[in-house]
């Protein structure tokens, strides 16, 4: 009944949006609506379980000496935040819960993610080298992608040329390969999990 | 010469880190103009919204956070004062979990700069969490998962969303996105309802949406800063894209350089250890 | 800027400048930004979703608006929460099998429709003409028959496969390159508006 229940809810629910797509009736449109609503609903209440348990960990993280400090750091900003959005009129431009978001959350988040340019200049430099055939028809590609940058008038020119055709022709031919491959590979998970077959959603006894 | 370069090989990375911070500082001090020229499927971005007429609909979906705000911020300003300057009725909502408070920041911000008033120009819907589940409910109504607004404001009571069921009622969607929601919008909502949709994506992602153009999946592509710069260009917007240009020539000029340097390098100690190339 | 906005935008720019740091070294400053913006970022989720979400589709539309079909969804929801326990976490089961049925039998349509056959229509439905467009169309069915085949691991690559599987990943480091250079100006963006935020900060510090 643990397993057996929800194989059957899965097989039922999947195969019901499967066939409603192909019956456009109000009833079968019905189905739908409810479908995703309720969907949406559950959704939103299953997360509070990410919110839980990182609040947890931390707060269990107040125990261990090197990691006191910053996990107190943690609780607190959380706890900061949690405080001063206590009304829904928080969540407008100006106040101190979107000062904060503005001061604190942008500025780091955003700072995280431009070290990425450091990282991948270094990656170019110790990395990007021409060590096989396919190596170099990347590293050539990639030099025609990026030199269209330098402004050097009429080789622009050329190169923006270039750069067009490599995007929307052999660029556009490997990445709709590799789109065609996941589409079937993504669509033989589906039927596998309406089918039973694929059951690692549920976890273990 | 040769002992030099095979030295430059293994340099700390440190190193190269340094080179590239100071390589983005020299615009910061001294910034030039770049010319940008306008590729087809940008402006067709363009040409979109521009052929709207004044009260018609578009429909907005700022889905990216912080972490890539450089490349879509530029893009979400240009695109929105375009289309608040042609009087459309716009549409705003956000999938990803961090862009509730920046997008309600840039709609505040440009509505007012505008005179746009909120429930009559533009409506934002707020966020809700399961993209693909929410754009499937968009379909049918948008009423389904957005009842009400961000501000608790119900749908119904807006005078901008009567009459305004779902996609089939707005002129078309046009998604910003530095996540995965772009892939999300293609599937369920162009898929399933079949409306005129365009991304504006980050650089590392754009490479990858082309076919999809080519399909006619979506009508067009606002690839990364560089294509929010030519946004620019056509919409005489003077923006963040623009001014970003001269930073991204120099910084490519040396991670060029860079490359030249270490394949040099690498080929200059090949020849000296005198071993035969790779095979594939 | 007002003396509260260079406050403000102070602690951005330190906030800004702990986060750098990490280029040298992993170091205090780091890891204090690092634990501050996850515990800023899970208190603003929390909250929204809270007034957003679980207001506008639990609360209101039980309580308030009447409609109590939408108690189906939200003990469905609860029931997740049994995840925490060892001896009772298989209830959680149930809403996700709900969860994981629907998202699955909507799927399969889609994702045939907008991966295969728009795909595939694109590809063949192009004219073969005798000028550039109908040339880009004729490269355009090769490079993608050829990238199909070197993903495809049920035959040996022999013979004429082989050749065509070669072609195939070399089209495919094609596709690479051009995904490389363009992230390579992905990244440079996000890292040029830190240096523009920096830069209008000590201007609006020193400067006036």
């Amino acid at each position: 009944m643990k397993r057996e229940i929800p194989l059957l809810i899965v097989g039922i629910s999947g195969f019901a949006m499967l066939i409603q797509y192909f019956i456009p009736t109000d009833w079968s449109e019905f189905i739908f609506t409810y479908a995703q609503d309720w969907v949406i609903v559950i959704g939103i209440l299953a997360l509070p379980l990410g919110i839980w348990s990182l609040v947890k960990a931390n707060v269990e993280k107040l125990k261990v000496p090197g990691e006191r400090f910053y996990s107190a750091v943690l609780l607190i900003g959380f706890l900061v935040m949690v405080l001063t959005g206590l009304k829904r009129e928080s969540l407008e431009y100006g106040t101190t819960f979107m000062t904060i978001f503005t001061n604190v959350l942008i500025p780091i988040q955003a700072t995280i993610f431009s070290l990425l340019a450091f990282f991948i200049a270094s990656a170019a430099y110790r990395a990007f080298r021409a060590r096989s055939v396919l190596a170099t028809i990347l590293l050539l590609t990639a030099f025609i992608i990026m030199f269209r940058f330098i402004p050097l008038g009429p080789i622009s020119t050329v190169n923006l040329s270039a750069v067009a055709w490599t995007l929307s022709v052999p660029n556009m031919a490997a990445k709709r390969a590799i789109m065609m491959g996941i589409g079937l590979g993504a669509t033989a998970t589906a039927i596998k999990i309406i089918l039973g077959i694929e059951r690692t959603y549920m976890g273990h006894d | 010469m040769r002992d030099f370069l095979e030295k430059m090989m293994l340099i700390d990375r440190r190193w190269i880190y340094l080179a590239i911070g100071l390589a983005v500082i020299i615009p910061a001090i001294k910034s030039f103009h770049v010319p940008v020229a306008v590729s087809p499927e940008v402006r067709k971005v363009y040409d979109f919204v521009d052929d709207a007429k004044p009260g018609e609909y578009i429909f907005l979906c700022f889905d990216y956070n912080p972490s890539t705000m450089a490349e879509m911020n530029p893009m979400a300003y240009a695109i929105l004062n375009q289309a608040f300057n042609k009087d459309l009725k716009v549409i705003l909502v956000t999938l990803d979990q961090f862009g509730a408070g920046m997008v309600e920041e840039i709609a505040t911000r440009v509505a007012a700069n505008h005179k746009k008033v909120l429930g009559e120009d533009y409506c934002f819907l707020g966020y809700r969490p399961y993209p693909a589940i929410v754009i499937l409910a968009m379909g049918i109504d948008f009423r389904v998962p957005f009842p009400a607004d961000y501000y608790g404001t119900p749908l119904d009571s807006m005078s901008v969303m009567q009459g305004i069921k779902n996609f089939y009622d707005v002129k078309g969607v046009i998604e910003i996105t530095g996540g995965s929601t772009a892939d999300f919008w293609i599937i369920y909502g162009n898929g399933r309802y079949d409306f005129p949709l365009a991304l504006g994506l980050t650089g590392v992602m754009s490479a990858d949406y082309y076919q999809y153009l080519q399909s006619g999946q979506i009508f067009g592509i606002i690839p990364g800063v560089k294509g929010a710069a030519e946004y620019e260009t056509i919409v005489i917007f003077p923006g963040e894209g623009m001014a970003r240009m001269p930073y991204q020539v120099i910084a490519h000029i040396v991670i060029l350089l860079f490359i030249i340097i270490s394949n040099v390098a690498y080929f200059a100690s090949r020849k000296k250890k005198g071993k035969l190339g790779g095979g594939v | 800027m007002t003396t509260g906005q260079l406050i403000l935008n102070g602690i951005a720019a330190f906030l800004t400048l702990c986060i750098f740091s990490f280029l040298y070294k992993d170091n205090p400053f780091y890891k204090f930004a690092e634990r501050l913006v996850a515990g800023v970022a899970t208190g603003y989720w929390t909250m929204l979703l809270y007034h957003t979400n679980f207001t506008d589709k639990v609360i209101e539309p039980i309580f308030i608006n009447g409609q109590y079909h939408y108690i189906i969804p939200a003990v469905l929801g609860i029931m997740m929460w049994t995840r925490f326990s060892r001896k009772w976490s298989w209830i959680s089961r149930y809403p996700i099998a709900f969860y994981i049925g629907i998202g699955s039998g909507v799927s399969i349509t889609v994702y045939l429709y907008t991966y295969l056959f728009k795909q595939l229509q694109a590809t063949i439905s192009t004219p073969l003409t005798l000028d550039l467009a109908g040339l880009n169309a004729l490269i355009i069915v090769i490079a993608v028959l050829s990238a199909l085949i070197y993903f495809f691991f049920s035959s040996a690559h022999k013979g004429i496969f082989n050749v065509a599987s070669r072609f195939g990943i070399y089209v495919i480091m094609i596709g690479f390159g051009a995904g490389f250079g363009l992230t390579v100006m992905g990244r440079v963006a996000l890292l040029v508006q830190r240096i523009i935020f920096l830069r209008d900060y000590i201007v609006a510090l020193f400067g006036g």
